[in-house]
């Protein structure tokens, strides 16, 4: 492999994504940082009021870091989806397709223009109050992510959960990120941090190897 | 200096076989042989083979059986030292049309590896080259079909490839951006660039190839020298357009004449006959002709009669 060549590759791919992701701010980031504002206002302060404190924070102090968190994963998600598949639709994936970088580059290339999106989504949730009116545009993918989130932690500790939907919790990756994260603002999580690390790692590992075998095989974009 | 890469076929393809899942044998086990520095015309009706050929040397489409060969890399076990080689300019438009036309050919610069002032120069150079350089902050949207046409070529350029595939590129582009992107083709095929084109355009193929391969069906029937089939080709009809009607069609020597309407007359030449002889003939019999023309492209008329030739051998 000419790791030169994949360097760039994947810059590209990273500059090409921050780019669409600048040029349609008001599809990419805007929305995203309304709903949060939203669920701090609805859940943290009109709701959470009535809840009270939760591991010794007050509610609206809990989810923070659960809401910055899905903000950002459902923003990286959704970015890698919808660029992809746009491009897949629209056939200029063929772009990357026939050129000499690896397919591993491109699954990074585009994994980390989503990742950059999710942080800056995720930046702006912290720093964004209620100034906006617009609701968003739902992307259908997030019909699947969106109940992850539900039993991802972000509103609740796990603790409080029945056994049953408390394993059901933990096969889903989102709530070691959340809880990570969690563990790293506020100092309490549900999920030992070296364990979330090492889950995180395994399914890391998993989704990647799916991806590769996936763009190797050219399943859905070549016949 | 001459290497022994600049030696090598540019495009070896070795019984290559093409199944898709439902069942339609694209490829039934092509042979092609195409040589460094040449311009080669791959030809065909639609449904033929073209494109599925085309789209498995650039792996965009995956084989069922065979070898392909880019230059000596095997898409098999070189695929990216291959993909390195090529340039392709699709057959269906596959921009992203949100995009600007210079972040376009940028971005794939990027994905050849190039970068920084080398980038810079090769898209500034070929949106020149292909008159596109004061569009280059527009979106491919705003573009007319034949400036689209023109970025899938800049685009495809960008990393100059050895070797440079065009699926009918000048489909729907009207006949003066033609003429300059066959120029253009020729200005880079005399650079050093192997190009082979697939066109329906039979014109384009005699004008600018080579080499012609004819594929129908999933099968090569034809695949010589563009001078050599040419040769092969043993009548022609001319159309005549006469200044005074005629009652009917005269009796030419060594030719075959029909009337087409009451002052036009087609005539078919024989390999050995000539037009002087035609005119000679025509004049004695006070026969006056005002213009004359072609009747049928000369490649075309091949084609039909080598798709003909097969059809009647399967009927037997």
């Amino acid at each position: 492999m000419n790791i030169r060549l994949n360097v760039v590759a994947a810059k590209t791919i990273i500059r090409k994504e921050i780019v669409r992701v600048l040029r349609i701010w008001v599809q990419t980031i805007v929305p995203p940082a309304i709903t949060m504002t939203l669920y701090f206002i609805i859940f943290g302060n009109l709701i959470g009021r009535r809840i009270g404190s939760m591991d010794g924070f007050d509610y609206m102090q809990y989810i923070a870091p659960g809401l910055i968190m899905m903000s950002v994963i459902t923003n990286s998600y959704g970015n890698v989806v919808s660029s992809f598949f746009g491009a897949k639709f629209g056939r200029h994936i063929e772009e990357m397709l026939v050129a000499p970088m690896s397919y591993a580059t491109i699954i990074i290339g585009h994994v980390a223009g989503g990742v950059l999106r999710g942080l800056l989504v995720g930046l702006l949730v912290t720093i964004i109050a209620l100034f906006f009116t617009r609701l968003t545009v739902a992307h259908p993918l997030v019909v699947v992510l969106t109940p992850l989130t539900y039993l991802g932690g972000v509103f609740y500790s796990i603790s409080m959960l029945p056994e049953f939907w408390q394993n059901v919790s933990k096969a889903n990756p989102i709530l070691y990120m959340v809880n990570a994260f969690r563990y790293g603002i506020l100092g309490t999580s549900d999920i030992s941090i070296g364990h979330a690390y090492a889950i995180l790692i395994v399914f890391v590992v998993v989704l990647f190897t799916s991806c590769m075998y996936l763009m190797q095989r050219g399943i859905g974009i070549r016949e | 200096m001459v290497t022994i890469r600049d030696l090598m076929k540019a495009l070896s393809i070795t019984n290559l076989t093409k199944t898709y899942s439902n069942g339609n044998q694209a490829l039934k086990g092509i042979d092609l042989s195409v040589e460094s520095g040449d311009f080669y015309a791959l030809l065909g009706p639609n449904g033929a083979g073209k494109t599925t050929a085309i789209g498995i040397v650039t792996s965009l489409v995956n084989k069922s059986g065979g070898e392909v060969e880019v230059f000596g890399h095997s898409i098999d076990s070189e695929l990216e030292a291959a993909k390195a080689c090529i340039g392709i300019v699709p057959q269906e438009v596959n921009l992203n049309l949100w995009e600007s036309v210079g972040n376009i050919v940028r971005n794939q610069a990027g994905y050849y590896g190039l970068h920084g002032k080398l980038a810079k120069q090769r898209v500034e150079k070929y949106l020149r080259a292909l008159r596109l350089w004061d569009r280059r902050d527009h979106i491919a949207r705003s573009l007319s079909g034949g400036m689209k046409r023109r970025l899938m070529i800049a685009r495809a350029l960008v990393h100059e490839p050895r070797l440079l595939i065009l699926d009918e590129p000048t489909a729907g582009v009207d006949i003066e951006i033609r003429r300059s992107m066959w120029e253009f083709l020729q200005e880079i095929n005399e650079a050093g660039t192997t190009i082979i084109l697939t066109t329906h355009y039979l014109e384009e193929a005699e004008s600018l190839c080579r080499h012609i391969a004819i594929i129908d069906e999933g099968r090569i029937i034809e695949d010589a020298r563009m001078s050599d089939v040419l040769r092969k080709l043993q009548r022609e009809v001319f159309v005549l357009s006469l200044t005074e009607e005629l009652p009917e069609a005269p009796a030419l020597d060594g030719f075959m004449a029909r009337l087409r309407g009451d002052r036009e007359l087609e005539v078919e030449k024989g390999p050995d006959c000539d037009l002087n002889d035609l005119f000679v003939q025509l004049n004695a019999r006070n026969i006056h002709v005002s213009s004359l023309r072609n009747k049928a492209n000369r490649l075309e008329e091949l084609f039909m009669r080598l798709v003909d030739s097969k059809q009647q051998e399967a009927e037997l």
